[in-house]
């Protein structure tokens, strides 16, 4: 599904991630772990092709194609997701207007019809209520006045209703509680599929116990510095950060 | 080559601002320029009574020796008073049309393109149980067809055009025609004062909700044609009525002139609500072209508990000098100014309102969303006057500037003259880029570049939206979307 190899990005000419590779198959969920500052955020946004972030060497293939050539909206046409570390607030656009103008634009990007008005929000109303949200924050402008909760609740709805090949968690899990983080695994356990990838980031080991990953990445210096499976969030829930990167230094 | 680059902006230009087509309809137009004989021309076409001719030649007499305004943040190249039609009219087999069945049928194709099918509504009407919307529709200078003219009669609403009123309810028309804004009121207005051709009359009797929404749009089509309409709504005691106008010109390439002027007047306990989507074509990309909107819009709220709210939508025009008032002398009366103006390209608006409190206990509120994009130039200029006798007045301005790219200005020019120590005038303004942030986001979830701008802005406008009737406020969003093509990227 993603292949990136050798990537490097500097933000304002400062080198932030120095010759990251990961390859994620398809249908697998692959977390990122690392310390505040390692870069997970920014390799995020260079996925999803945000302005700024200049890519200095290397390169990265979604379903086989050049996924850096691509604006940030055919990306999302093609089945890239992004859910924020911090969602945006759009002051007087009602939530259900901006998700109709997400699924219809790619839809119509991917040669689809437009949703038709009933069985949208037929469809909406349901995945509303899977995450616990309540209709009315429908109708509230997107994010406007939400707490951090909400809003990331809010982006889990997006993501329901946009059912991208490649969902991007950014810590997605901080600031949730113990309740709205069971709903929100819940939610992406569901959405598991052959065809379906995620790469979950977090600072946490906390949320992998719920979304169990296929892989674990830990992120530092601007390079993966180990991969494992579970047992690795384990470690370095019992030793911390530090110890595996020096072990890794 | 240069050709095909010029044949595809021309392309391009009709596919942005579709309403630039030209009807193709034998017109019957006074000579060119200006001039006494003109004047008494128009009048005698119209077959105008004497008052009414003196009055017109009065205001040609003021206009001569007026200075023009001066003070907007506007430039332009001086007006060429002499090189411009100032009558234009269908030519019709009568006099004009008597019902809508006289009316020319590609006179009726152009509204249909513009979206007013006239011929729909009153077969809807006839056979549909539902509230609809009135339309009277000018063309160039005169009134060419009033729909619904027999419902709003069994509720004792006039609506027709102004010229028909002269004939209908010359005491009415004499009354209140001037009183709001008199003839020597400024050098655009007295101009409209001498060679007015046409625009709607509205009176609503006391005690009487106007069953339905009333609307006229106005077409500049003839060239090098300035258009000049007067409209008169009064709302006598305790009645209430709902108004949209509506305005589009074909594409041309030199400037055409529009100075309209608009009374309202509101007796005790009267409401008018006034809206307004603006859309005369802007100009090309290049600034080339477009309509000079020179308009006086003010309204009287003369009765106590009276109310004048007016919301506009300003996306078009070359240049646009407009500050819709509310003159606030009735005790308890209260004024309202909604406003979205929209700047592209090499577009420039100098737009506000005025709210002058005479009576006690009057209240205004101001609500201005200001959106400069391109390389264009926009003003927001207000005044809040506030009389030695208007105790307990109260105003809130609100007052929002979005920049959309780096090559265009917003300016606020807010006056406050408070004569009354108790009298609460609030004023804030904001002024702010389009988020990058709030731009990525949208992107992020597949909504193309232009279509987020137009979702961004939709949201920031979203206050003033609102005011507008249902049926306007989906049209006035897409344009809001039309007239932001091309302003990133
Ligand atoms: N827009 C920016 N301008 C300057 N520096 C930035 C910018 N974005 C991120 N950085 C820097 O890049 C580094 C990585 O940040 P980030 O990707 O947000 O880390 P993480 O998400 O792992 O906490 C940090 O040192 C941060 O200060
Ligand atoms: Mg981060």
């Amino acid at each position: 599904m993603l292949e990136i190899e050798n990537l490097q990005v500097a933000v304002e000419g400062k080198e932030i991630l120095k010759g990251l590779s990961l390859k994620l198959p398809a249908g697998e969920v692959h977390a990122i772990m690392g310390p505040n500052g390692s870069g997970k955020s920014t390799l995020s946004y260079v996925l999803a092709g945000r302005d700024g972030y200049e890519v200095t060497q290397g390169r990265v293939l979604f379903k086989g194609e050049d996924l850096l050539e691509m604006e940030p909206e055919k990306r999302a046409a093609a089945g890239v997701f992004l859910a924020f570390q911090y969602p945006v607030e759009i002051p007087g656009v009602a939530n259900t207007t901006f998700l109709k103008e997400a699924a219809n634009a790619v839809r119509m990007a991917r040669g689809e019809e437009p949703h038709d008005a009933l069985r949208f929000v037929k469809l909406l109303r349901a995945k509303t209520k899977e995450l616990g949200m309540s209709d009315e924050m429908l109708k509230r402008p997107v994010n406007s006045g939400f707490s951090g909760g909400e809003k990331k609740r809010n982006e889990m709805l997006q993501m329901a209703m946009l059912e991208p090949s490649l969902a991007i968690l950014d810590e997605t899990d901080s600031g949730l509680d113990i309740d709205a983080l069971k709903t929100v695994s819940d939610a992406v356990n569901a959405m598991r599929a052959e065809n379906r990838t995620f790469l979950v980031i977090t600072h946490y080991q906390r949320l992998l116990n719920h979304i169990v990953p296929d892989q674990i990445h830990v992120l530092a210096g601007g390079r993966i510095v180990r991969s494992g499976g579970q047992e690795l969030a384990a470690e370095l829930e019992a030793r911390g950060y530090a110890d595996i990167l020096s072990a890794a230094a | 080559m240069a050709i095909s680059v010029e044949t595809a902006r021309q392309v391009k230009e009709l596919e942005r601002y579709k309403y630039g087509f030209v009807t193709d309809i034998e017109a019957d137009t006074a000579p060119k320029g200006l001039s006494e004989e003109i004047v008494r021309f128009i009048s005698a076409k119209k077959g105008e009574p004497q008052w009414l001719l003196n009055w017109r030649l009065k205001a040609y007499e003021q206009w001569l020796s007026m200075p023009e305004p001066d003070w907007a943040q506007l430039s332009f190249p001086p007006i060429d008073y002499q090189d411009a039609y100032y009558y234009s009219a269908p030519k019709q087999a009568s006099d004009g049309p008597k019902t809508i069945g006289d009316v020319d049928p590609k006179l009726l194709e152009t509204y249909e393109k513009l979206g007013i099918p006239l011929h729909e509504q009153e077969i809807l009407a006839g056979v549909q149980e539902r509230s609809n919307i009135a339309v009277d529709a000018v063309f160039d200078s005169v009134s060419v067809a009033t729909t619904f003219k027999h419902k709003l009669e069994e509720a004792g609403v006039i609506f027709c055009s102004i010229s028909e009123a002269v004939q209908r309810c010359p005491d009415l028309v004499r009354r209140y025609l001037g009183s709001v804004v008199p003839v020597g009121d400024n050098k655009h207005a007295c101009l409209n004062s001498a060679v007015f051709t046409d625009g709607s009359f509205v009176y609503i009797p006391k005690g009487v909700r106007c069953p339905m929404e009333l609307s006229t749009y106005f077409r500049i089509n003839a060239a090098n044609t300035g258009q000049f309409e007067r409209t008169l709504i009064v709302a006598d005691e305790g009645s209430h009525v709902s108004y949209l106008e509506g305005c589009t010109a074909p594409m041309r390439d030199e400037n055409q002139l529009h100075a309209a002027v608009v009374e309202l007047v509101a007796l005790d306990e009267a409401e008018i609500k006034y809206s307004t989507v603006q859309n005369w074509y802007p100009g090309d990309a290049d600034g080339v072209g477009g309509i000079y909107n020179f308009v006086t819009k003010r309204g009287a709220c003369r009765g106590c508990n009276s109310k004048i709210s007016w919301t506009q939508v300003e996306t078009g025009s070359a240049i646009t000098w407009k500050y819709p008032s509310c003159i606030l002398q009735g005790e308890g009366s209260v004024g309202e100014f909604h406003s979205i103006a929209i700047t592209n390209n090499h577009q420039q608006a100098d737009t506000g309102t005025k709210m002058i409190h005479l009576g006690p206990n009057t209240k205004s509120r101001i609500i201005s969303k200001g959106i400069s994009a391109g390389r264009s130039s926009q003003s927001y200029r207000g005044l809040v006057k506030i009389s030695p006798k208007a105790h307990g007045a109260r105003n809130h301005t609100q007052c929002d500037s979005l920049l959309v790219g780096d090559s265009c200005a917003a300016h606020t020019v807010p006056y406050i003259e408070s004569r009354n120590a108790e009298a609460q005038v609030e004023h804030e303004a904001t002024t702010s880029r389009i988020s990058e942030d709030q731009l990525f986001y949208c992107r992020q979830r597949g909504i193309p570049e232009e279509q987020a701008v137009a979702l961004v802005v939709n949201g920031f406008c979203r206050d003033v939206l609102q005011q507008l009737p249902m049926e306007f406020a989906v049209e006035a969003q897409k344009l809001v979307g039309i007239s932001l093509e091309g302003s990133v990227g």
